[in-house]
């Protein structure tokens, strides 16, 4: 408990902190740092369709943090969350745009399993690698992002049919047998490309959750990457449990990837670099803390400041690399969390000082009034 | 096009694109043998290629053909600086190693690409004035048959580079402080009880990281995309983590799977001009090198094992 609320107070000082420094770098270049604060939050929050749009940013994010925390409880550094996810966007558009007459209800289910198949997949191969024969997963998974990232775009160029394309470069839509999108959300949203992705992304926190923390599975999981020589001493086959958790660490990226086909952009597109989803989403898991509810809370200031950001030049000037800045500052401050608690324990050392302090001057005036009276 | 010059366009490119994994992955080695994990190297190498490009565009006119050199300079300067926050955030602030890097590697291109803003008022740089182009090695050059392959149109960085590589070599085995810095990085408690002191080893180590990750910046954007944007450095920086480990935390090693990414890369990129390779699919020549990464890595290498306490905060006892 009293580590859930450091951890809570921690993230709250952090986000403080990053915001002062994106304020002080705004004021050195010459920016008014509230006219820029006003206008992301007028960015993120102004209309309903901004609402909706952070609501689409956060979607893949929470789905990739899920999947870096899950591999890191593994004892895995997964950096090929943007490879998996490209996998699972890629097959997942791929196989829809292939069958645009099965109705949703076998359309939607079956690709959705498909992409996450692809990224589970694609998550397996370096977890396995790695049980097997040692080979570092680092080395492997950023080798692998460059594989997927090539393998997409050749796809989409050299293997996809004309028919399918809309140019050389693009995919025709996904039809609406395959859209994630929900008309009435389109509308209360007043046309974001928000889709049923949110609810998925949501329901897997508590899936993810269930499974790492009150099943055996999780909890040899956790064990073996805790440490995995005691947890094969206790019998779990720290092999098995290392490459299963990788697979379901790719398979919660494919599914953000997926999503990002069939809910937000509903087609592909030539890509210039491994989608940022993969980075953003160590990033947000970082921030999270471990936690799955933290997750969640840093996937929505992620989002918030990213789409905000999109509004500050415009209104006030400000770069939206800005917000960047901040977003890095942010997380600087959780992984510095010494130093806030350093703080915090200096500022309730001085509370208690002067709370001494003032107690023995009460002490020494009651003291002297006796005196007083006695004389 | 004749077999001689074939092969002296094939190691040509090679050394051009593995220069800058060569400089930043032992500047890793460098930061992880003092204990301290780097994946912050892509966004240090985006600062040294940032700080370069600015001081290109702005002194090629005064300085000429030294320019490029220079350049190297700035951005071993900034590189350092930008590696402190990461010494700051794990040594004395005991951040996790990882964390600390991805802010590292987040906040790069945004501060780069926010102060080309604020300089030139848009989102990338104009191209560079001087660029590194090809050199010819004096006296080298005059060697027969081997001159004219490795020594003549050749890229000046990636021999420094390559000097560079076995003057670390001989720094972190040969010498007092390689040894001091190897110490901390497997068991700074048993480094501290000697009375060296653990800490400035480590910030040294980062330094160092940052210092030949600034250049190794430097040279991608002074010899390969010739100015600067968010998309200069998009996973080089991974790239030279990954010959960092494959070279096992060895400055030679680091050269040499450097060496052997450089050569798969350039093959991707000049492929098409190879009478041998000019008929395979250019997807295969583009994910040959990463493939046979990952091969080489299962079959031959097997298990890496990094410095003993690499990750791993060393809090003084009180």
């Amino acid at each position: 408990m009293i580590a859930q609320k450091n951890n809570l107070s921690v993230a709250m000082f952090s986000i403080l902190f990053g915001l002062i420094v994106g304020a002080v770098i705004m004021l050195v270049f010459g920016y008014n740092p509230i006219s820029g604060y006003v206008a992301l939050i007028g960015s993120a929050f102004g209309s309903m369709q901004d609402i909706g749009g952070v609501l689409t940013q956060m979607t893949p994010l929470i789905l990739t943090a899920l999947g870096f925390a899950v591999a890191s409880a593994a004892g895995f550094f997964n950096i090929g969350l943007s490879g998996q996810a490209l996998a699972g966007w890629v097959g997942a558009v791929w196989y829809a745009l292939s069958f645009p007459n099965m109705p949703a209800i076998l359309m939607i289910p079956s690709a959705l399993i498909i992409g996450a198949g692809l990224g589970a997949i694609a998550g397996f191969i370096p977890g396995w690698l790695r049980a097997q024969f040692g080979a570092s997963e680092v080395i492997v998974t950023i080798m692998m992002n460059y594989i997927f990232l090539f393998l997409g775009n050749n796809i989409l160029q050299n293997t996809m049919s004309k028919s399918i394309k809309e140019s050389a470069e693009t995919t025709k839509q996904v039809g609406a047998n395959a859209s994630l999108q929900m008309k009435w959300l389109t509308d209360l949203t007043q046309g974001s490309s928000i889709s049923a992705g949110i609810f998925i992304a949501l329901l897997m926190i508590v899936v993810v959750w269930f499974i790492m923390k009150k099943t055996t599975l999780g909890f040899e999981i956790r064990a073996v990457g805790l440490n995995p020589d005691a947890a094969r001493y206790a019998g779990m086959s720290a092999k098995r449990n290392a490459t299963i958790a990788m697979a379901i660490s790719g398979g919660l990226a494919g599914l953000a990837g997926t999503i990002e086909g069939l809910g937000n952009y509903l087609n592909f597109f030539t890509q210039n670099g491994s989608p940022s989803i993969g980075f953003d989403g160590m990033a947000v898991a970082l921030l999270g803390g471990g936690s799955y509810l933290g997750i969640l809370g840093a996937a929505a200031i992620f989002s918030v400041l990213k789409i905000g950001g999109l509004g500050m030049p415009m209104s006030s000037g400000v770069p939206f690399e800005l917000v960047d800045i901040v977003t890095a500052s942010i997380i600087f401050f959780v992984g510095a969390r010494y130093l806030i608690l350093l703080m915090q324990k200096r500022i309730k050392a001085m509370d208690e000082k002067a709370a001494v302090e003032s107690a023995n001057k009460k002490a020494a005036k009651e003291n002297k009034n006796p005196q007083k009276g006695g004389e | 096009m004749s077999f001689m010059a074939m092969l002296s366009l094939v190691i040509s490119s090679t050394l051009v694109y593995s220069a800058p994994l060569i400089f930043t992955s032992i500047g890793g080695t460098f930061s992880e043998r003092s204990g301290v994990v780097n994946v912050g190297l892509e966004g240090i190498m985006g600062m040294g290629a940032f700080a370069a490009v600015v001081f290109n565009l702005t002194f090629a006119g005064q300085l000429g053909a030294a320019t490029p050199w220079l350049g190297l300079l700035a951005g071993a300067i900034v590189g350092v600086l930008f590696s402190l926050i990461h010494a700051v955030a794990t040594v004395t602030l005991r951040a996790d190693h990882i964390i600390s890097g991805t802010v590292i590697n987040l906040m790069a291109p945004a501060l780069g690409v926010f102060l080309i803003k604020v300089l030139y008022g848009k989102g990338q740089t104009e191209s560079i004035g001087q660029d590194f182009g090809y050199a010819t090695v004096p006296g080298l050059a005059k060697i027969p048959v081997l001159g004219q392959l490795f020594f003549e149109k050749t890229s000046g960085p990636a021999w420094l580079a390559i000097f560079v590589a076995g003057i670390s070599w001989y720094i972190i085995f040969k010498t007092k402080f390689g040894l001091r810095l190897r110490s901390v990085g497997e068991n700074p408690q048993a480094a501290d009880t000697l009375g060296l002191n653990v800490a400035r080893l480590r910030y040294s180590g980062v330094m160092l990281s940052g210092l030949l990750g600034g250049i190794g910046g430097a040279v991608v954007a002074q010899s390969i995309s010739l100015n600067y944007s968010a998309s200069t450095i998009v996973g080089q920086g991974f790239m030279a983590m990954a010959a960092m480990i494959f070279g096992r935390w060895n400055p030679l090693g680091a050269l040499g799977a450097s060496l052997f990414f450089g050569l798969s890369q350039s093959l991707a990129v000049i492929g098409a001009q190879l009478p041998g390779l000019k008929n395979v699919p250019s997807i295969w020549l583009q994910i040959a090198p990463y493939v046979l990464t990952i091969i080489v890595l299962v079959f031959f290498f097997g298990k890496t094992r990094p410095p003993k306490a690499d990750g791993v905060n060393y809090i003084k006892a009180a």
